[in-house]
């Protein structure tokens, strides 16, 4: 048998037993740490899926930052109380959906639509030679400058419903420290080649603000930055010049036959100039989730 | 079967068990769990449906792409109202 047929065989059902576990599973740091398992094994789904971007993606935020948070709030939230007594109810349910999905599924023709050879074609003219980047950037820049517009909501949100008297600082880590010293510079290193290598190849905004916010996350976590109370002036400028640079470009460009259509000649500049705008805001957006939400009694198990 | 659709297959069940989880979990954390359990299996069905032909077609990555990034922006936020439900508790206690 192929080697990849097994490949994936294992792969769809270690993800499967990951999320089961997660969700199903009596202990709640079992349930965590099986979920940031299930975010590895998806980053591997995608990779299968020649779809690198996301995987990219998948392993620094699906794992990474979410696992971050998460395991942050198992010292903050309290335990399951309620009972499982309409499982029965549930099973029934669940299998059905999956079984009208799948079937559904199979059912569709198999044919490839009109969007890869649309991509292709206009791909001369978009300003980069990367079909996922040109997509996001250029082809469908809204979605991007909207889905930076919910960001910014969520973090407004999450500020709004977490107030701390006073930023929270770790206790420090003489140790983890020095490893800080010598990692946070090399991933900031790594995010501005991906940053860069986003025109050409895997890689963009996204995954770089990925790796930023990993870092402060990583600073956070051995006590050398404090968590956020109130942002700063100059920490809320930061966090607004992406999409305010971003808007500042859509905005000349309003008129135009479409929505955010970039001119073909300056296409690759605006690309750099929006993506770099949008690694520096993203990377302190994504990295406030989490210091906004940084507790400062990470080994407290709820018990209150 | 392409391996394409196995992972769109998958996906599917991973929905409908983030789907079950849903309904069956009454702890707030868990819940957040399932909803991304759910997501990612959308995201699955997704790319897998796009691609089963064997092309690999951009615009669906980019879509999830930028899904992955709503999704950890959602958890936040569920995660910092699930705090502030309990702190609320606590007080009111």
């Amino acid at each position: 048998m192929n080697v990849a047929v097994v490949f994936d065989g294992v792969l769809a059902a270690g993800l499967v037993w990951a999320a089961a576990g997660a969700l199903l599973g009596r202990d709640r740091y079992r349930a965590v740490i099986l979920f940031i398992v299930f975010g590895l094994l998806m980053t591997l789904a995608w990779v299968r899926l020649s779809a690198p971007d996301i995987a990219l993606a998948e392993a620094a935020i699906g794992a990474g930052l979410t696992g971050a948070l998460l395991l942050d709030a198992l010292g903050g939230t309290t335990a399951a109380t309620a009972g499982r007594a309409r499982r029965w109810m549930v099973l029934p349910l669940a299998v059905t959906v999956a079984a009208v999905l799948a079937a559904v599924l199979r059912a569709l023709p198999v044919r490839s639509g009109p969007l890869p050879d649309a991509v292709s074609a206009a791909l001369p003219e978009s300003g980069v030679t990367h079909p996922v980047t040109a997509v996001l950037l250029n082809f469908r820049g809204y979605d991007t400058l909207l889905e930076v517009a919910v960001l910014l909501a969520a973090l407004l949100g999450v500020l709004g419903a977490v107030r701390h008297a006073e930023p929270v600082r770790l206790a420090s880590a003489p140790v983890l420290q020095a490893a800080a010293r010598v990692l946070v510079p090399l991933m900031m290193l790594a995010a501005g080649y991906l940053l860069w290598a986003g025109a050409h190849r895997p890689g963009g905004a996204f995954q770089a603000a990925a790796v930023l916010a990993a870092a402060a996350v990583l600073l956070a976590l051995v006590g050398m930055i404090s968590g956020w109370g109130r942002p700063s002036l100059r920490l809320r400028c930061a966090i607004a010049a992406g999409p305010l640079l971003f808007l500042a470009i859509a905005a000349p460009l309003a008129g135009r036959a479409a929505l955010l259509v970039l001119p073909p000649q300056h296409a690759g500049l605006l690309i750099l100039l929006i993506e770099a705008g949008l690694t520096l805001s993203l990377g302190f957006l994504l990295a406030g989730l989490f210091l906004a939400l940084l507790r400062s009694d990470p080994v407290d198990t709820g018990k209150r | 079967m392409s391996a394409t659709l196995l992972y769109a297959l998958t996906g599917c069940a991973l929905f409908a068990l983030g789907l079950g989880a849903t309904v069956l979990v009454t702890e707030p954390l868990r819940r957040v769990l399932a909803f991304n359990v759910m997501g990612s299996g959308a995201f699955l069905v997704f790319v897998g449906l796009a691609q089963r032909a064997g092309v690999s077609d951009p615009v669906p990555q980019a879509m999830v792409l930028t899904g992955i990034v709503v999704a950890v922006a959602a958890t936040a936020l569920a995660l910092a109202l699930i705090r502030r439900l309990e702190r609320d508790d606590d007080d009111a206690r």
